[in-house]
Protein backbone atom coordinates (compact mmCIF):
# COMPACT_ATOMS: atom_id res chain seq x y z
CA UNK A 1 0.00 0.00 0.00
CA UNK A 2 1.30 3.38 -0.95
CA UNK A 3 2.13 5.56 1.99
CA UNK A 4 -0.65 7.96 2.77
CA UNK A 5 1.84 10.68 3.55
CA UNK A 6 3.96 10.38 0.43
CA UNK A 7 4.65 13.55 -1.47
CA UNK A 8 6.58 14.03 -4.63
CA UNK A 9 9.09 16.76 -5.31
CA UNK A 10 10.91 19.24 -3.12
CA UNK A 11 9.66 20.27 0.23
CA UNK A 12 8.89 23.99 0.29
CA UNK A 13 10.90 26.61 2.13
CA UNK A 14 8.92 27.15 5.30
CA UNK A 15 8.12 30.62 6.60
CA UNK A 16 9.73 30.52 10.03
CA UNK A 17 10.27 34.26 10.43
CA UNK A 18 6.83 34.81 11.97
CA UNK A 19 7.22 31.65 14.08
CA UNK A 20 10.48 33.00 15.55
CA UNK A 21 8.87 36.34 16.37
CA UNK A 22 5.87 34.77 18.09
CA UNK A 23 8.10 32.33 19.99
CA UNK A 24 10.30 35.08 21.42
CA UNK A 25 7.28 37.20 22.33
CA UNK A 26 5.63 34.24 24.04
CA UNK A 27 8.57 34.12 26.46
CA UNK A 28 8.64 37.90 26.87
CA UNK A 29 4.89 38.20 27.56
CA UNK A 30 5.04 35.13 29.77
CA UNK A 31 7.51 36.95 32.01
CA UNK A 32 5.48 40.18 31.98
CA UNK A 33 2.17 38.44 32.70
CA UNK A 34 3.59 36.22 35.43
CA UNK A 35 5.45 39.17 37.01
CA UNK A 36 2.12 41.01 37.27
CA UNK A 37 0.73 37.80 38.77
CA UNK A 38 3.46 37.79 41.41
CA UNK A 39 2.75 41.47 42.14
CA UNK A 40 -0.98 40.95 42.68
CA UNK A 41 -0.28 37.81 44.74
CA UNK A 42 1.90 39.97 46.99
CA UNK A 43 -0.93 42.52 47.24
CA UNK A 44 -3.09 39.81 48.78
CA UNK A 45 -0.36 39.10 51.33
CA UNK A 46 0.56 42.74 51.99
CA UNK A 47 -2.35 45.06 51.07
CA UNK A 48 0.01 48.08 51.17
CA UNK A 49 1.36 46.85 47.82
CA UNK A 50 -1.85 48.21 46.27
CA UNK A 51 -0.59 51.72 46.98
CA UNK A 52 2.52 51.58 44.82
CA UNK A 53 1.02 53.89 42.21
CA UNK A 54 -2.66 54.40 42.89
CA UNK A 55 -5.11 54.05 41.27
CA UNK A 56 -3.25 52.25 38.45
CA UNK A 57 -1.59 49.69 40.69
CA UNK A 58 -4.80 48.65 42.40
CA UNK A 59 -5.53 44.90 42.48
CA UNK A 60 -8.83 45.42 40.69
CA UNK A 61 -7.05 46.98 37.70
CA UNK A 62 -4.00 44.74 37.64
CA UNK A 63 -5.85 41.44 37.98
CA UNK A 64 -7.44 41.62 34.48
CA UNK A 65 -4.06 42.76 33.16
CA UNK A 66 -2.53 39.58 34.61
CA UNK A 67 -5.20 37.27 33.17
CA UNK A 68 -5.14 38.93 29.74
CA UNK A 69 -1.35 38.92 29.61
CA UNK A 70 -0.88 35.27 30.52
CA UNK A 71 -3.83 33.91 28.52
CA UNK A 72 -3.84 36.03 25.39
CA UNK A 73 -0.30 37.42 25.27
CA UNK A 74 1.74 34.44 26.53
CA UNK A 75 -0.68 31.66 25.59
CA UNK A 76 -1.78 33.44 22.41
CA UNK A 77 1.78 33.96 21.12
CA UNK A 78 2.63 30.34 21.95
CA UNK A 79 -0.44 29.19 20.01
CA UNK A 80 0.31 31.43 17.03
CA UNK A 81 3.94 30.26 16.95
CA UNK A 82 3.23 26.56 17.33
CA UNK A 83 0.22 26.51 14.98
CA UNK A 84 2.18 28.28 12.22
CA UNK A 85 5.05 25.84 12.78
CA UNK A 86 2.92 22.70 12.92
CA UNK A 87 0.60 23.54 10.04
CA UNK A 88 3.54 24.16 7.71
CA UNK A 89 5.44 21.06 8.65
CA UNK A 90 2.51 18.64 8.67
CA UNK A 91 0.99 20.09 5.47
CA UNK A 92 4.43 20.43 3.88
CA UNK A 93 3.47 23.84 2.63
CA UNK A 94 4.68 27.36 3.33
CA UNK A 95 2.25 29.73 5.04
CA UNK A 96 -0.50 31.21 2.88
CA UNK A 97 -1.56 34.82 3.10
CA UNK A 98 1.27 37.21 2.11
CA UNK A 99 1.05 40.44 4.14
CA UNK A 100 -1.62 38.95 6.38
CA UNK A 101 1.10 36.83 8.04
CA UNK A 102 3.10 39.76 9.51
CA UNK A 103 -0.21 41.53 10.18
CA UNK A 104 -1.26 38.75 12.56
CA UNK A 105 1.99 39.27 14.46
CA UNK A 106 2.03 43.06 14.65
CA UNK A 107 -1.74 43.27 15.09
CA UNK A 108 -1.66 40.85 18.00
CA UNK A 109 1.24 42.73 19.65
CA UNK A 110 -0.72 45.97 19.27
CA UNK A 111 -3.73 44.36 20.97
CA UNK A 112 -1.50 43.31 23.87
CA UNK A 113 0.08 46.75 24.24
CA UNK A 114 -3.33 48.43 24.12
CA UNK A 115 -4.57 46.02 26.80
CA UNK A 116 -1.56 46.82 28.97
CA UNK A 117 -2.35 50.54 28.68
CA UNK A 118 -6.16 50.57 28.95
CA UNK A 119 -6.67 48.06 31.76
CA UNK A 120 -4.57 49.90 34.39
CA UNK A 121 -6.29 53.12 33.27
CA UNK A 122 -9.57 51.51 34.26
CA UNK A 123 -11.14 51.04 30.82
CA UNK A 124 -12.99 47.75 31.00
CA UNK A 125 -16.21 46.18 29.78
CA UNK A 126 -16.19 44.17 33.02
CA UNK A 127 -16.61 40.81 31.27
CA UNK A 128 -14.13 38.27 32.57
CA UNK A 129 -11.39 37.38 30.02
CA UNK A 130 -13.13 39.83 27.65
CA UNK A 131 -12.45 43.09 29.50
CA UNK A 132 -11.06 44.99 26.54
CA UNK A 133 -13.21 47.82 25.22
CA UNK A 134 -14.88 47.78 21.81
CA UNK A 135 -12.20 49.46 19.62
CA UNK A 136 -9.69 46.81 20.74
CA UNK A 137 -12.32 44.09 20.23
CA UNK A 138 -12.68 45.17 16.60
CA UNK A 139 -8.90 45.03 16.12
CA UNK A 140 -8.89 41.52 17.65
CA UNK A 141 -11.56 40.47 15.15
CA UNK A 142 -9.44 41.67 12.19
CA UNK A 143 -6.35 39.89 13.50
CA UNK A 144 -8.30 36.72 14.18
CA UNK A 145 -9.92 36.60 10.74
CA UNK A 146 -6.45 37.08 9.20
CA UNK A 147 -5.17 34.26 11.38
CA UNK A 148 -7.96 32.01 10.10
CA UNK A 149 -7.17 32.91 6.48
CA UNK A 150 -3.45 32.19 6.96
CA UNK A 151 -4.05 28.92 8.80
CA UNK A 152 -6.79 27.46 6.63
CA UNK A 153 -5.20 28.82 3.46
CA UNK A 154 -2.08 26.83 4.36
CA UNK A 155 -4.19 23.72 4.89
CA UNK A 156 -5.87 24.22 1.51
CA UNK A 157 -2.50 24.35 -0.29
CA UNK A 158 -1.09 21.33 1.59
CA UNK A 159 0.85 18.66 -0.29
CA UNK A 160 -0.21 15.81 1.97
CA UNK A 161 -3.45 13.92 1.40
CA UNK A 162 -4.39 13.87 5.06
CA UNK A 163 -4.84 16.78 7.50
CA UNK A 164 -2.92 15.78 10.62
CA UNK A 165 -4.96 15.72 13.85
CA UNK A 166 -3.02 18.60 15.46
CA UNK A 167 -4.37 20.88 12.72
CA UNK A 168 -7.92 19.78 13.48
CA UNK A 169 -7.51 20.96 17.05
CA UNK A 170 -5.84 24.22 16.01
CA UNK A 171 -8.59 24.76 13.43
CA UNK A 172 -11.39 24.18 15.95
CA UNK A 173 -9.66 26.61 18.32
CA UNK A 174 -9.42 29.33 15.67
CA UNK A 175 -13.02 29.00 14.44
CA UNK A 176 -14.61 28.72 17.86
CA UNK A 177 -12.66 31.60 19.39
CA UNK A 178 -13.78 33.79 16.46
CA UNK A 179 -17.45 32.93 17.12
CA UNK A 180 -17.10 33.33 20.91
CA UNK A 181 -15.33 36.66 20.65
CA UNK A 182 -17.78 38.22 18.19
CA UNK A 183 -20.90 37.06 20.05
CA UNK A 184 -19.75 37.90 23.57
CA UNK A 185 -18.14 41.23 22.69
CA UNK A 186 -21.27 42.54 20.96
CA UNK A 187 -21.87 45.88 22.65
CA UNK A 188 -23.41 49.31 22.26
CA UNK A 189 -20.64 51.93 22.27
CA UNK A 190 -21.32 55.08 24.27
CA UNK A 191 -17.98 56.81 23.90
CA UNK A 192 -14.68 55.69 22.37
CA UNK A 193 -13.68 53.90 25.59
CA UNK A 194 -17.06 52.96 27.03
CA UNK A 195 -19.69 50.48 25.88
CA UNK A 196 -22.53 48.43 27.27
CA UNK A 197 -23.14 44.75 26.57
CA UNK A 198 -25.73 43.94 23.92
CA UNK A 199 -27.33 41.48 26.35
CA UNK A 200 -29.07 42.03 29.67
CA UNK A 201 -29.52 40.26 32.99
CA UNK A 202 -29.27 36.48 33.20
CA UNK A 203 -28.90 36.23 29.41
CA UNK A 204 -25.83 38.45 29.60
CA UNK A 205 -24.39 36.24 32.32
CA UNK A 206 -25.06 33.13 30.27
CA UNK A 207 -23.47 34.57 27.11
CA UNK A 208 -20.47 35.69 29.18
CA UNK A 209 -19.89 32.24 30.69
CA UNK A 210 -20.65 30.44 27.46
CA UNK A 211 -17.76 32.57 26.22
CA UNK A 212 -15.71 32.24 29.40
CA UNK A 213 -15.83 28.51 29.64
CA UNK A 214 -15.17 28.02 25.95
CA UNK A 215 -12.22 30.36 26.21
CA UNK A 216 -10.96 27.64 28.56
CA UNK A 217 -12.23 24.83 26.34
CA UNK A 218 -11.02 26.08 22.99
CA UNK A 219 -8.34 28.69 23.62
CA UNK A 220 -6.68 26.99 26.60
CA UNK A 221 -7.52 23.37 25.73
CA UNK A 222 -8.15 22.64 22.05
CA UNK A 223 -5.30 24.86 20.88
CA UNK A 224 -2.85 23.33 23.33
CA UNK A 225 -4.06 19.83 22.48
CA UNK A 226 -2.99 20.66 18.92
CA UNK A 227 0.41 21.39 20.42
CA UNK A 228 0.31 18.10 22.32
CA UNK A 229 -0.47 16.01 19.23
CA UNK A 230 2.55 17.36 17.41
CA UNK A 231 5.24 18.03 20.00
CA UNK A 232 4.78 15.00 22.25
CA UNK A 233 5.23 12.53 19.36
CA UNK A 234 8.12 14.59 17.95
CA UNK A 235 9.99 14.90 21.21
CA UNK A 236 9.38 11.25 22.09
CA UNK A 237 10.44 10.22 18.57
CA UNK A 238 7.42 8.02 17.99
CA UNK A 239 3.93 8.47 16.56
CA UNK A 240 0.97 9.16 18.82
CA UNK A 241 -0.27 6.13 20.80
CA UNK A 242 -3.57 5.77 18.95
CA UNK A 243 -4.52 7.89 15.98
CA UNK A 244 -8.00 6.40 16.05
CA UNK A 245 -8.46 7.55 19.63
CA UNK A 246 -7.31 11.03 18.62
CA UNK A 247 -10.20 11.23 16.12
CA UNK A 248 -12.79 10.22 18.73
CA UNK A 249 -11.06 12.58 21.19
CA UNK A 250 -11.42 15.50 18.79
CA UNK A 251 -15.10 15.08 17.95
CA UNK A 252 -16.14 14.24 21.51
CA UNK A 253 -14.21 17.15 23.03
CA UNK A 254 -15.43 19.87 20.68
CA UNK A 255 -19.05 18.72 20.82
CA UNK A 256 -19.09 18.59 24.65
CA UNK A 257 -17.22 21.70 25.75
CA UNK A 258 -19.64 24.14 24.17
CA UNK A 259 -22.44 23.12 26.63
CA UNK A 260 -20.58 23.35 29.92
CA UNK A 261 -20.46 27.13 30.50
CA UNK A 262 -23.50 27.35 32.77
CA UNK A 263 -21.60 25.51 35.53
CA UNK A 264 -20.12 28.95 36.32
CA UNK A 265 -23.62 30.14 37.25
CA UNK A 266 -24.91 27.41 39.58
CA UNK A 267 -27.47 28.63 42.13
CA UNK A 268 -27.88 31.88 40.17
CA UNK A 269 -30.90 33.43 38.43
CA UNK A 270 -30.22 31.19 35.43
CA UNK A 271 -33.07 28.69 34.68
CA UNK A 272 -32.54 25.57 36.74
CA UNK A 273 -32.52 23.18 33.76
CA UNK A 274 -29.67 25.21 32.21
CA UNK A 275 -27.65 24.81 35.39
CA UNK A 276 -28.27 21.06 35.46
CA UNK A 277 -27.35 20.77 31.78
CA UNK A 278 -24.06 22.55 32.44
CA UNK A 279 -23.33 20.24 35.36
CA UNK A 280 -24.11 17.04 33.41
CA UNK A 281 -22.17 18.12 30.33
CA UNK A 282 -19.20 19.03 32.52
CA UNK A 283 -19.24 15.56 34.07
CA UNK A 284 -19.36 13.89 30.64
CA UNK A 285 -16.39 16.04 29.57
CA UNK A 286 -14.18 13.97 31.82
CA UNK A 287 -14.27 11.15 29.25
CA UNK A 288 -12.86 12.94 26.18
CA UNK A 289 -10.42 14.90 28.35
CA UNK A 290 -8.95 11.79 29.86
CA UNK A 291 -9.03 9.99 26.51
CA UNK A 292 -6.77 12.69 25.14
CA UNK A 293 -4.51 12.73 28.17
CA UNK A 294 -4.06 8.96 28.06
CA UNK A 295 -3.36 9.16 24.33
CA UNK A 296 -0.61 11.69 24.96
CA UNK A 297 1.00 9.95 27.90
CA UNK A 298 0.84 6.47 26.32
CA UNK A 299 2.75 7.84 23.34
CA UNK A 300 5.75 7.40 25.61
CA UNK A 301 5.15 3.69 26.17
CA UNK A 302 8.45 2.00 25.45
CA UNK A 303 10.29 5.31 25.61
CA UNK A 304 9.87 6.17 29.27
CA UNK A 305 13.64 6.10 29.76
CA UNK A 306 13.85 9.30 27.71
CA UNK A 307 12.28 11.18 30.62
CA UNK A 308 15.48 10.65 32.59
CA UNK A 309 17.64 12.56 30.17
CA UNK A 310 15.25 14.87 28.33
CA UNK A 311 13.78 17.69 30.45
CA UNK A 312 11.86 19.04 27.45
CA UNK A 313 9.96 15.78 27.20
CA UNK A 314 9.43 15.94 30.96
CA UNK A 315 7.75 19.34 30.56
CA UNK A 316 5.42 17.88 27.95
CA UNK A 317 4.52 14.77 29.95
CA UNK A 318 4.07 16.54 33.28
CA UNK A 319 1.82 19.05 31.53
CA UNK A 320 -0.39 16.13 30.54
CA UNK A 321 -0.49 14.93 34.14
CA UNK A 322 -1.67 18.36 35.24
CA UNK A 323 -4.17 18.35 32.37
CA UNK A 324 -5.53 15.05 33.69
CA UNK A 325 -5.71 16.39 37.24
CA UNK A 326 -7.45 19.64 36.36
CA UNK A 327 -9.92 17.96 33.98
CA UNK A 328 -10.86 15.63 36.82
CA UNK A 329 -11.13 18.47 39.29
CA UNK A 330 -13.20 20.64 36.92
CA UNK A 331 -16.12 18.21 36.46
CA UNK A 332 -16.06 17.53 40.19
CA UNK A 333 -16.34 21.25 40.98
CA UNK A 334 -19.20 21.50 38.47
CA UNK A 335 -21.33 19.19 40.62
CA UNK A 336 -23.88 21.46 42.26
CA UNK A 337 -23.30 20.29 45.83
CA UNK A 338 -19.51 20.59 45.51
CA UNK A 339 -19.87 23.97 43.86
CA UNK A 340 -22.02 25.13 46.78
CA UNK A 341 -18.83 24.97 48.81
CA UNK A 342 -16.15 25.79 46.24
CA UNK A 343 -17.84 28.76 44.55
CA UNK A 344 -16.09 32.13 45.09
CA UNK A 345 -13.34 30.48 47.15
CA UNK A 346 -9.63 30.16 46.36
CA UNK A 347 -10.26 26.57 45.29
CA UNK A 348 -11.41 27.98 41.94
CA UNK A 349 -8.18 29.98 41.64
CA UNK A 350 -6.21 26.84 42.46
CA UNK A 351 -8.10 24.84 39.84
CA UNK A 352 -7.50 27.47 37.17
CA UNK A 353 -3.77 27.61 37.93
CA UNK A 354 -3.44 23.83 38.00
CA UNK A 355 -4.60 24.09 34.39
CA UNK A 356 -2.86 27.35 33.51
CA UNK A 357 0.57 26.74 35.07
CA UNK A 358 0.60 22.95 35.00
CA UNK A 359 -1.00 22.30 31.63
CA UNK A 360 -0.99 25.40 29.41
CA UNK A 361 2.31 26.95 30.46
CA UNK A 362 4.25 23.70 30.78
CA UNK A 363 3.21 22.32 27.39
CA UNK A 364 4.00 25.70 25.81
CA UNK A 365 7.40 25.78 27.49
CA UNK A 366 8.09 22.23 26.27
CA UNK A 367 7.02 23.12 22.74
CA UNK A 368 9.19 26.26 22.75
CA UNK A 369 12.25 24.33 23.97
CA UNK A 370 11.60 21.87 21.13
CA UNK A 371 11.16 24.54 18.46
CA UNK A 372 13.82 27.12 19.37
CA UNK A 373 16.93 25.18 18.31
CA UNK A 374 15.23 24.10 15.09
CA UNK A 375 14.09 27.62 14.28
CA UNK A 376 17.60 28.99 14.69
CA UNK A 377 19.55 26.08 13.23
CA UNK A 378 21.14 25.07 16.51
CA UNK A 379 21.85 21.54 17.60
CA UNK A 380 20.16 22.03 20.95
CA UNK A 381 19.32 24.68 23.49
CA UNK A 382 22.30 26.55 24.94
CA UNK A 383 21.96 24.65 28.22
CA UNK A 384 19.93 21.48 28.76
CA UNK A 385 20.85 21.75 32.44
CA UNK A 386 18.98 25.06 32.60
CA UNK A 387 15.92 23.38 31.06
CA UNK A 388 16.11 20.83 33.84
CA UNK A 389 16.36 23.53 36.52
CA UNK A 390 13.46 25.35 34.86
CA UNK A 391 11.44 22.14 34.96
CA UNK A 392 11.89 21.79 38.71
CA UNK A 393 11.25 25.47 39.40
CA UNK A 394 8.02 25.27 37.38
CA UNK A 395 6.89 22.01 38.98
CA UNK A 396 7.60 23.08 42.55
CA UNK A 397 6.04 26.48 41.90
CA UNK A 398 2.86 24.94 40.52
CA UNK A 399 2.50 22.44 43.34
CA UNK A 400 3.03 25.14 46.00
CA UNK A 401 0.51 27.39 44.29
CA UNK A 402 -2.16 24.72 43.81
CA UNK A 403 -1.86 23.18 47.28
CA UNK A 404 -2.03 26.58 48.98
CA UNK A 405 -5.20 27.42 47.09
CA UNK A 406 -6.79 24.05 47.84
CA UNK A 407 -6.22 24.51 51.55
CA UNK A 408 -7.42 28.11 51.45
CA UNK A 409 -10.43 27.30 49.30
CA UNK A 410 -11.75 24.42 51.34
CA UNK A 411 -11.12 26.36 54.55
CA UNK A 412 -13.00 29.41 53.22
CA UNK A 413 -15.87 27.26 51.98
CA UNK A 414 -16.22 25.56 55.34
CA UNK A 415 -15.94 28.82 57.31
CA UNK A 416 -18.55 30.59 55.19
CA UNK A 417 -21.12 27.83 55.62
CA UNK A 418 -20.58 27.31 59.37
CA UNK A 419 -23.64 28.23 61.41
CA UNK A 420 -24.21 28.59 65.13
CA UNK A 421 -27.16 26.85 66.75
CA UNK A 422 -29.21 30.04 66.70
CA UNK A 423 -28.74 30.37 62.93
CA UNK A 424 -26.12 33.13 62.95
CA UNK A 425 -22.85 32.77 61.02
CA UNK A 426 -19.97 31.33 63.05
CA UNK A 427 -17.34 33.42 61.26
CA UNK A 428 -17.36 36.90 59.83
CA UNK A 429 -15.96 37.29 56.31
CA UNK A 430 -12.85 39.08 57.55
CA UNK A 431 -12.01 36.11 59.77
CA UNK A 432 -11.83 33.90 56.69
CA UNK A 433 -9.56 36.47 55.01
CA UNK A 434 -7.24 36.51 58.01
CA UNK A 435 -7.17 32.73 58.07
CA UNK A 436 -6.12 32.75 54.39
CA UNK A 437 -2.96 34.76 55.01
CA UNK A 438 -0.57 31.81 55.24
CA UNK A 439 -1.97 30.29 52.05
CA UNK A 440 -1.53 33.58 50.22
CA UNK A 441 2.11 33.70 51.28
CA UNK A 442 2.74 30.14 50.03
CA UNK A 443 0.99 31.03 46.76
CA UNK A 444 3.26 34.04 46.34
CA UNK A 445 6.33 31.84 46.88
CA UNK A 446 5.01 29.36 44.31
CA UNK A 447 4.51 32.17 41.84
CA UNK A 448 8.06 33.43 42.40
CA UNK A 449 9.37 29.92 41.69
CA UNK A 450 7.44 29.77 38.44
CA UNK A 451 8.50 33.26 37.35
CA UNK A 452 12.17 32.62 38.08
CA UNK A 453 11.97 29.55 35.85
CA UNK A 454 10.70 31.76 33.05
CA UNK A 455 13.58 34.21 33.58
CA UNK A 456 16.02 31.32 33.27
CA UNK A 457 14.24 30.29 30.09
CA UNK A 458 14.63 33.77 28.64
CA UNK A 459 18.38 33.69 29.35
CA UNK A 460 18.65 30.21 27.82
CA UNK A 461 16.74 31.41 24.78
CA UNK A 462 18.94 34.49 24.41
CA UNK A 463 22.12 32.40 24.57
CA UNK A 464 20.72 29.82 22.14
CA UNK A 465 19.85 32.44 19.55
CA UNK A 466 23.19 34.21 19.97
CA UNK A 467 25.39 31.14 19.97
CA UNK A 468 28.53 31.71 17.85
CA UNK A 469 28.18 30.31 14.37
CA UNK A 470 30.77 27.57 14.92
CA UNK A 471 28.60 26.05 17.62
CA UNK A 472 25.65 25.81 15.28
CA UNK A 473 24.93 22.30 14.20
CA UNK A 474 24.18 23.03 10.61
CA UNK A 475 26.12 25.42 8.46
CA UNK A 476 23.40 26.00 5.94
CA UNK A 477 20.91 28.72 6.68
CA UNK A 478 18.05 27.57 8.85
CA UNK A 479 15.59 27.75 6.01
CA UNK A 480 17.74 25.50 3.87
CA UNK A 481 17.93 22.98 6.64
CA UNK A 482 14.28 22.11 6.28
CA UNK A 483 14.34 22.44 2.53
CA UNK A 484 14.59 18.80 1.70
CA UNK A 485 15.48 17.19 -1.55
CA UNK A 486 13.17 14.82 -3.32
CA UNK A 487 15.62 11.95 -2.96
CA UNK A 488 15.94 12.57 0.73
CA UNK A 489 12.24 12.67 1.39
CA UNK A 490 11.72 9.37 -0.39
CA UNK A 491 14.42 7.82 1.77
CA UNK A 492 12.75 9.01 4.89
CA UNK A 493 9.36 7.79 3.86
CA UNK A 494 10.88 4.47 2.89
CA UNK A 495 12.24 4.20 6.37
CA UNK A 496 8.93 5.11 7.89
CA UNK A 497 6.56 2.87 5.99
CA UNK B 1 -46.07 20.84 17.35
CA UNK B 2 -43.02 19.49 19.08
CA UNK B 3 -42.42 20.57 22.64
CA UNK B 4 -38.98 21.08 24.18
CA UNK B 5 -38.99 17.58 25.68
CA UNK B 6 -39.42 15.89 22.30
CA UNK B 7 -36.71 18.06 20.80
CA UNK B 8 -34.44 17.07 23.67
CA UNK B 9 -35.07 13.39 23.03
CA UNK B 10 -34.44 13.73 19.30
CA UNK B 11 -31.23 15.69 19.73
CA UNK B 12 -29.95 13.24 22.37
CA UNK B 13 -30.59 10.35 19.98
CA UNK B 14 -28.92 12.15 17.07
CA UNK B 15 -25.84 13.02 19.13
CA UNK B 16 -25.61 9.42 20.37
CA UNK B 17 -25.81 8.09 16.82
CA UNK B 18 -23.19 10.61 15.67
CA UNK B 19 -20.86 9.66 18.52
CA UNK B 20 -21.06 5.93 17.83
CA UNK B 21 -20.75 6.69 14.11
CA UNK B 22 -17.45 8.48 14.72
CA UNK B 23 -16.25 5.64 16.97
CA UNK B 24 -17.09 2.92 14.43
CA UNK B 25 -15.55 4.92 11.61
CA UNK B 26 -12.36 5.68 13.53
CA UNK B 27 -11.88 2.12 14.76
CA UNK B 28 -13.02 0.29 11.63
CA UNK B 29 -10.43 -2.39 10.74
CA UNK B 30 -10.44 -1.30 7.11
CA UNK B 31 -8.99 2.08 8.04
CA UNK B 32 -6.49 0.89 10.65
CA UNK B 33 -3.57 0.85 8.23
CA UNK B 34 -4.46 4.27 6.86
CA UNK B 35 -4.56 5.89 10.30
CA UNK B 36 -1.25 4.30 11.24
CA UNK B 37 0.25 5.99 8.21
CA UNK B 38 -1.42 9.29 9.07
CA UNK B 39 0.04 9.16 12.56
CA UNK B 40 3.53 9.34 11.00
CA UNK B 41 2.85 12.69 9.32
CA UNK B 42 4.87 14.73 11.85
CA UNK B 43 7.96 12.72 10.89
CA UNK B 44 7.42 12.84 7.12
CA UNK B 45 9.33 16.07 6.47
CA UNK B 46 12.32 15.73 8.74
CA UNK B 47 15.65 15.37 7.03
CA UNK B 48 18.19 17.14 9.09
CA UNK B 49 20.67 15.91 11.60
CA UNK B 50 19.40 17.96 14.46
CA UNK B 51 16.13 16.05 14.53
CA UNK B 52 17.80 12.72 15.31
CA UNK B 53 16.18 11.04 12.38
CA UNK B 54 17.97 7.73 12.76
CA UNK B 55 16.77 7.31 16.27
CA UNK B 56 13.14 8.02 15.50
CA UNK B 57 13.24 5.77 12.43
CA UNK B 58 14.47 2.91 14.54
CA UNK B 59 11.80 3.35 17.14
CA UNK B 60 9.03 3.67 14.60
CA UNK B 61 9.99 0.49 12.81
CA UNK B 62 10.14 -1.34 16.14
CA UNK B 63 6.77 0.07 16.97
CA UNK B 64 5.30 -1.18 13.71
CA UNK B 65 6.30 -4.73 14.58
CA UNK B 66 4.77 -4.39 17.99
CA UNK B 67 1.48 -3.04 16.67
CA UNK B 68 0.90 -5.82 14.14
Amino acid sequence: MASHVTVAGDLPVYDFDVVRKFTIMAVVWGIVGMAVGVLIASQLVWPEMNDLFQPYSHFGRLRPLHTNAVIFAFGGCALFASSYYVVQRTCQAALFGGWLIPFTFWGWQLVIVLAAITLPLGYTSAKEYAELEWPIDILITFVWVSYAIVFFGTIVKRRTAHIYVANWFYGAFIITVAVLHVVNSAAVPVTFWKSYSAYAGAADAMVQWWYGHNAVGFFLTAGFLGMMYYFVPKQAGRPVYSYQLSIVHFWALISMYIWAGSHHLLYSALPDWTQSLGMVMSLILLAPSWGGMINGIMTLSGAWHKLRTDPTLRFLVVSLSFYGMSTFEGPMMAIKTVNAMSHDTDWTIGHVHSGALGWVAMISIGAIYHMLPLLYGRQSMFSVKFINIHFWLASIGTVLYVCAMWVNGIMQGLMWRAFNQDGTLTYSFIESVQASHAGYLVRLIGGIFFLSGMLLMAYNMYRTINQPANQAAVEASDQDRLHASAVGSQNVLGGLS
Amino acid sequence: MMDIGTLGIISTLLVTIAFFGVCFWAFSPALKKRFEEDAKLPFADELNVSEKLDESKKIISLDDKKVK
